[in-house]
């Protein structure tokens, strides 16, 4: 963590955010049958199998997880100039009939949650999609809301959340970046 | 989100092969792995190309290629028009010049072209900010079927470096293979190039690539064979003696297939003339990769217009 971030969750709170997500999930769906993760790239693919393995220890089943790439589905594509990279989408499950959990790490204008579901109906008809996301930081664009928040954390435009994850950052952590100072 | 992506892709246009950097070629490749999960869903359709207009304007027979671009583009979500030479206004003597004038004209983001000359597209490209892609010019290249080739090779054996790759057929009037002489030398395969005397064009070794004439040491050691049509519509003069002779001397059957290595992959770019440069069980074995080469070609056609779109600049 650098001198101009502020710590949201610790690795700890990161642990036990991710744990209530998952009893929430089980209570909900009364049991995780028909239940499916999908987490976006790139963190929400960490997030999901995370949840995954909490899904498991509480329900003693394995639910399927699936990777989303939302790159092809933005909304600026045409305004931006050279392409963003894209990467693999792998949905290795039939999603017709399923209860989908689409996990993304922050929720912030909506326009990713937005792509995602565009997406996720090209594979499919889903039952059910629900959001869960880790940290929601506010200043939403779009009629989104998250079924499932980790912690709402009021922040700023100039203000960035990062969360950081052992997977990809070698450890866990969500911080406020930015803004104050000015 | 991420800055990790190494190359950006800057290009309107995809002319050929020899103008593009290993790190370009290796984009498209790797842009082309991620479309190629696109044809295997329920609805094969992205939203990338939404409201953008490519023409497909194809001077010169194909099928292959031209229902590749087009389904390439329809899976974008691309409008499309696809023109031939027979039923356009070329055939009452307009000139190549005021048929691309007339297309930008009308709007269009993309142009995929095909023509009997070589280096029609890229002195096209010169003239108008209509993106352009070279679906083949004359013997000159055939980019995104180079790429195709190359994408197959690298799915299969993992990587492109190292591997000895063997081009057996009509190399002079191959767009195909000089396609792949370019890209596959950038990336550090090694190639070697068979054929009689009179379909190899002179000075090809400049390129970095061995000359073999004789078909079995060809095969030595090879980790991919491509074999390659005689285009007899491109020549006027006797370059061999006969197509039966060709069969028996260049021909591939199975039994000269096996002095490659045993893991070894054929391709071909089509159209296969069974009997010919290929003895027919040997182009339906399981060691056979043509249909999946047509398989792949949607996928990097997909790539291309998707990052050339990137490179074109709108009049809003």
């Amino acid at each position: 963590m650098s001198a101009d971030e502020k710590l949201v969750l610790d690795a700890g709170g990161i642990e036990r955010a991710l744990a209530r997500i998952a009893h929430e999930i089980v209570e909900r769906n009364q049991g995780i049958s028909h239940l499916a993760l999908i987490g976006i790239r790139t963190r929400g693919v960490f997030l999901a199998e995370r949840l995954q393995q909490k899904l498991y220890e509480i329900e003693k089943k394995e639910i399927p997880v699936g990777i989303l790439d939302i790159t092809l589905y933005r909304d600026d594509l045409s305004e931006i100039g050279p392409k963003p990279e894209i990467r693999e989408t792998n949905i290795p499950f039939n999603l017709r009939g399923k209860v989908v959990i689409l996990v993304d790490d922050v929720l912030f204008t909506g326009r990713t949650i937005r792509a995602a579901l565009d997406a996720l109906i090209d594979f499919g008809r889903p039952k059910v999609i629900r959001l869960a996301v880790l940290v929601d930081r506010g200043h939403r664009e779009l009629p989104i809301k998250a079924d499932h928040v980790g912690k709402n954390v009021p922040t700023s435009l100039e203000e960035t959340v990062i969360i950081r994850l052992k997977e990809a950052d070698g450890r866990d952590e969500a911080v406020i970046s930015g803004g104050a100072e000015k | 989100m991420n800055q990790t992506s190494k190359t950006q892709w800057t290009k309107k246009d995809l002319l050929g092969l020899r103008d593009l950097s290993a790190e370009e070629i290796e984009l498209i490749l790797d842009t082309a792995k991620s479309f190629s999960e696109v044809s295997q869903r329920e609805v094969k359709k992205v939203p990338v190309l939404r409201g953008r207009t490519v023409v497909n304007l194809f001077l010169e027979p194909s099928t292959r290629t031209r229902v590749s671009f087009e389904l390439a583009e329809k899976r974008l979500s691309a409008d499309t028009i696809s023109m031939a030479s027979g039923g356009s206004s070329m055939s009452k003597g307009e000139s190549l010049w005021d048929t691309i004038a007339n297309i930008e004209a009308l709007k269009v983001n993309l142009i995929v072209m095909r023509h009997g000359s070589s280096g029609a597209p890229h002195r096209i490209s010169n003239y108008t900010k209509v993106g352009i892609v070279n679906a083949g010019d004359g013997i000159n290249e055939h980019p995104t079927q180079g790429l195709l080739d190359m994408f197959t090779l690298r799915e299969i054996k993992g990587k492109i470096k190292g591997l000895k790759v063997v081009f057996v057929g009509d190399i002079l009037h191959s767009r195909v293979a000089r396609s792949n002489v370019w890209g596959l030398t950038k990336l550090g395969a090694e190639v070697v190039i068979c054929g009689p005397k009179t379909l190899i064009p002179w000075g090809i070794e400049e390129l970095g690539v061995k000359v073999v004439h004789d078909v079995k040491k060809a095969m030595e050691g090879a980790d991919a064979v491509t074999l390659l049509r005689i285009q007899m519509e491109r020549q006027n003069e006797t370059l061999f003696p006969s197509i039966r002779e060709y069969a028996s001397t260049f021909g591939l059957n199975t039994e000269l297939f096996k002095l490659a290595k045993p893991d070894a992959i054929l391709m071909h770019p089509g159209p296969v003339n069974r009997g010919v440069e290929i003895e027919s069980a040997l182009a339906d074995s399981p060691q056979s990769y043509i249909l999946k080469q047509v398989t792949n070609g949607i996928a990097v056609r997909m790539a291309v217009l998707y990052l050339l779109s990137g490179a074109l600049k709108d009049e809003k």
